[in-house]
């Protein structure tokens, strides 16, 4: 029954069998990701860019493309646009892929978006051939403008990287899936699987999601819980949930029920 | 004999120093000797000269010219 499948998402010019987007830091080893990243069910995965070690390997370049999941290089760790305009390059270079979430945040403790350096970056990368999807603020209006410029999606976060804290502002985000013409991934804050079942409802196209899985006490196991709870929350936001009212209203009709008041 | 000139390259944040006509090939075989495959494929590794970045083709046609700043990145666990 085509009902109950979840159709695929759509960005730029791929098109994605899931809705979950998975981040690859934090997990405690390689093969607990790998397990947690076929759980999850994913097609689009993040890397980060980072300065080569000595004697290291390429781990997660290699489990990435073993497993045969898109690479979605960030640049995580930019504060300035010029900072991650390079990192984008680098990566298309490294990575094989114009694709980026782009992040440029504005310092290390809130690690919040900084929107000037984010437009500025945004602006330089569509010109420069990139598909960008942007890591945003829970800003309706920045959110239109990155739209504007030329990104291919929009990533506006639930609660600050890494907390855990569920979306904080649920209206701001179900305005900006409301009037968004490119896709909506709620990305960061998701702390369980309610918290991603609750972005797909408010209208938001797909979830990306690293720390609740990758330090999850079972991380295989809050994979499965999350491809679930997104397939079950996008399947509710197309089902039309009933409105909210104030009083009870019964769902068996009274007529017929036994009333023993009626003696006398 | 005079000795081969030196140049001093900053990679990856620290100072090399190192001979003159050094290619980012031989900086990269330096740093990461796995970084390129057999078929002379860089697997999920980037190299940026002076904040450009160097594709893999050009690697072993690119010398460092004294004060270069390299930067030599791969695809990590992230985000």
């Amino acid at each position: 029954m085509t009902t109950t499948r979840t159709a695929p998402l759509r960005i730029a010019d791929r098109e994605l069998g899931s809705r979950l987007v998975m981040g690859t830091g934090g997990a405690p080893s390689l093969l607990d990701l790998e397990r947690a990243l076929v759980a999850s069910g994913t097609e689009l995965t993040t890397v980060a860019m980072r300065r080569v070690q000595a004697g290291g390997e390429e781990g997660v370049w290699a489990l990435l493309e073993r497993l045969g999941i898109h690479p979605l290089p960030n640049t995580a760790g930019c504060f300035t646009a010029r900072e991650a305009v390079l990192t984008a390059h680098l990566a298309r270079e490294a990575c094989g892929t114009d694709w980026v979430k782009l992040e440029v945040v504005a310092d290390d403790t809130t690690l919040l978006p900084d929107p000037i350096e984010l437009v500025s970056a945004a602006e330089r990368l569509v010109a420069d051939g990139f598909v960008v999807l942007a890591y945003t603020n829970d800003d309706p209006v920045l959110a239109r403008r990155l739209e504007d410029l030329g990104c291919a999606a929009v990533m506006p976060l639930g609660a600050p990287i890494g907390s855990g804290l569920g979306i904080l502002n649920p209206r701001n985000i179900a305005a900006i899936a409301a009037r968004a013409d490119v896709p909506v991934v709620l990305d960061a804050g998701i702390g369980t699987a309610s918290d991603a079942a609750l972005a797909m409802e408010l209208g938001c196209d797909a979830v990306l999601l690293a720390t609740a899985v990758t330090r999850a006490a079972d991380p295989e196991r809050m994979a499965h819980a999350m491809r679930l709870a997104v397939e079950a929350g996008h399947a509710a936001a197309g089902a039309g949930r009933i409105p909210r009212r104030d009083h009870a209203l019964a769902s068996t009709s009274p007529d017929g029920r036994v009333d023993l008041d009626l003696a006398l | 004999m005079s000795p081969r000139p030196i140049i001093s390259v900053r990679v990856n944040g620290d100072v090399h120093r190192l001979d003159a006509g050094t290619t980012v090939t031989d900086v990269v075989a330096t740093v990461r000797p796995a970084a390129v495959d057999d078929s002379g494929r860089a697997r999920g590794v980037a190299v940026a000269v002076d904040e450009q970045v160097v594709p893999r083709p050009q690697w072993d046609a690119t010398t460092l010219d004294d004060g270069a700043v390299v930067e030599i990145v791969s695809a990590t666990p992230g985000g």
